[in-house]
């Protein structure tokens, strides 16, 4: 491998690596704040992907928009439908044993799959990326790379700074992390624990979807990328350690390069190498690298 | 023996009844969705002693399942029949030493962790048969040839398929019953009330976890064994994390924290399934049948938090409820304390 095919899979493990850590940080948020094990999460990354793929037509034609006119689209109605979620199923599994929140939420991911295949169909689409960010980027000599990938990366990045700013410098976040460490305390000190807890996970639920819709392009959109994805973000999860935005972030990028460079070194044995890697690391910490609390 | 007790025997006692009886009126269409959901039953067993029995949530259930199945066929030779003697114990070693394994990485953690652990250790095997020839990948391998043993027990016609089955259901549920009662029994469900506990009393907990969990995934390798063998066929679909999701699904939906919810969740989700798949009932909506699965899970979860087994028991506080003219029959309605 030469010095150029090297950096580009090291911008591609990044790539790939960020966007694991958007959906795995939303599953992590939603389990430290809310304490619900969610795995429907998966399905709101795929929702946003048909998003893109599905009102792409529709935006274009009605409001002659283009690529970010859906992605605003796109967001406004995931935080609709994780609002309403929330309000309708989530909000009874606060109290539950994590047994029967697995089962309800395994549920949901059954009525998602078949209400997407119902909608949309089986078929397994691609997405055009956007004419303004279509092209390469010559970088140095022989290099050139995508620019829409560097797209991915920059939208993952900003958001990333985003939430740990609201989440360190913000009132909001503030409330956000008392919550999680107290409920009751919160409460009587006359905060709606309940529309906060909303805000939270409508925000998840808007996040995996904007991880999505801007993936869209690069991966196609097909039956089943749901559950690929939370599979590895529950990987990202452990080698993090549960509740630590910190950790997921470490994790996601290490299973960026290992997944990356694994398709590379060692395509056949490329499927089995992340899950060795949480084997190894937990074998090395059993709570993940950055445990929590 | 008290009444209840009693009770709970006789039940099982009339259901394996029933179960020995029903190829004598049914056809083959019956005999053979029978022989799936007592596969089924097996499965769930398995992992109604790690869940209901020892408190620990395995989501990686499927995997012990696959590999009794891949070990089934791989193993059988290409033109003639394998000896049960040893496919079969051969099936479930293998089983139960990939579940020795997984356990003993995957009992370092708790709770949610161990969760999500399991179902990536199960993941993982999903991919390697998925993606290595080793198992013909994803479109999976026949089984030419089924087992048997000398000329005793030939599993090729459907009927000795059904009653090796049911014997082999049988088996396992009185091991378990018998099992849960012993001092291991005992200590696995100390480990689920207070693990804490148990240890300051000097249990070492953990050989009695992974004793339990090797135990369990060698089960599900039975059942898995016999699913290759009913079929004659095994593909990577048998290791997705979907079916670890519907056992887990089926013990719940039955009743933790009995062997016999175990069972009666098998039968009771299978026949859901086929009911959402009935063209007759639903015309072409039938191909969406998860979307009503999905939608009876989210129902039971919300409705039933103890299972059918409880069942009869919730009837009977409402209609006394009722006969004593108390509507808050769950108690919700009178005051707490």
């Amino acid at each position: 491998m030469d010095i150029t095919t090297f950096l580009i899979q090291c911008l591609n493990a990044v790539q790939y690596g960020l966007l694991l850590f958007l959906v795995a940080s939303g599953l992590t948020l939603i389990f430290g704040i809310m304490g619900v094990i969610n795995l429907a999460h998966g399905s709101f990354y795929m929702i946003g992907a048909y998003m893109a793929f599905a009102l792409t037509p529709i935006v274009s034609s009605v409001f002659g928009g283009g690529f970010f006119a859906v992605l605003l689209v796109g967001v406004v109605l995931s935080v609709l439908l994780g609002y309403v979620l929330e309000w309708a199923f989530y909000s009874y599994l606060y109290n539950r044993e994590h047994l029967q929140q697995v089962l309800m939420t395994y549920g949901l991911i059954l009525v998602f799959e078949e209400l997407r295949s119902l909608l949309v169909g089986d078929d397994v689409h691609g997405v055009q990326v956007p004419d303004i960010l279509a092209g390469t980027l010559q970088l140095g000599d022989m290099m050139t790379y995508p620019v829409y990938r560097l797209f991915v990366s920059a939208v993952c990045l900003a958001l990333a700074v985003g939430m740990y700013l609201v989440f360190t410098r913000t009132r909001l976040g503030m409330m956000i992390r008392a919550g999680a460490s107290n409920r009751e305390m919160v409460q009587s000190l006359g905060i709606d624990i309940q529309f906060l807890y909303r805000v939270v996970f409508a925000a998840g639920v808007a996040i995996a979807a904007l991880a999505g819709m801007v993936a869209a392009p690069v991966s196609s959109v097909y039956p089943g990328m749901g559950s690929q994805v939370l599979i590895i973000c529950f990987v990202v999860v452990v080698i993090g350690g549960i509740g630590s935005i910190k950790g997921a972030f470490v994790a996601a990028l290490m299973i960026g390069v290992v997944d990356t460079f694994g398709k590379v070194f060692l395509p056949q044995a490329s499927g089995v190498l992340v899950y060795l890697l949480m084997a190894g690391i937990l074998l090395w910490k059993p709570d993940g690298l950055f445990k929590a609390g | 023996m008290n009444q209840i007790e009693k009770s709970k025997w006789a039940f099982m006692a009339a259901f394996f009844a029933i179960l020995t009886a029903i190829p004598h009126f049914s056809g083959n269409f019956g005999i053979d969705l029978v022989n799936k959901i007592m596969i089924y039953a097996i499965f769930a067993l398995s992992l109604e002693l790690l869940v209901g029995g020892t408190g620990l949530v395995c989501f990686g259930q499927a995997a012990f399942f696959g590999i009794g199945a891949y070990i089934a066929v791989l193993l059988s030779p290409e033109s003639a029949s394998a000896s049960l003697l040893w496919l079969l114990p051969a099936a479930v070693f293998a089983a139960g030493l990939y579940a020795l394994v997984v356990g003993s990485l995957s009992l370092r953690t708790k709770g949610v962790y161990f969760i999500m652990v399991t179902l990536a250790f199960a993941q993982m095997a999903y991919f390697v048969v998925h993606d290595t020839p080793l198992g013909g990948g994803s479109d999976g391998i026949y089984l030419n040839v089924k087992p048997q043993l000398a000329n005793l027990i030939r599993l090729d016609s459907p009927l000795a398929m059904y009653y090796f089955t049911l014997a082999c259901l049988v088996l396992v549920f009185i091991f378990l019953a018998v099992l849960l009662r012993s001092r291991f029994g005992r200590a696995l469900a100390g480990i689920r009330v207070n693990e804490q506990r148990m240890r300051a009393t000097g249990f070492s907990t953990y050989p009695y976890k992974l004793a339990a969990f090797t135990l369990s995934g060698a089960i599900a390798g039975l059942a898995g064994f016999l699913f290759a063998v009913k079929d004659g066929f095994v593909n990577p679909e048998m290791m997705s994390w979907h079916l670890s999701g519907a056992v887990l699904v089926m013990i719940i939906l039955g009743g933790l924290g009995h062997l016999r919810g175990a069972l009666i969740g098998a039968f009771a989700f299978a026949l859901l399934q086929e009911f959402f798949k009935a063209e007759a009932i639903f015309g072409d909506f039938a191909k969406h049948w998860h979307l009503g699965l999905g939608l009876s899970i989210i129902a039971a979860v919300a409705l039933l938090p103890h299972g059918l087994v409880d069942l009869p028991a919730q009837l009977r506080s409402r209609l006394t409820g009722v006969l004593s003219g108390n509507a808050g029959s769950d108690g919700s309605a009178m005051p707490k304390g």
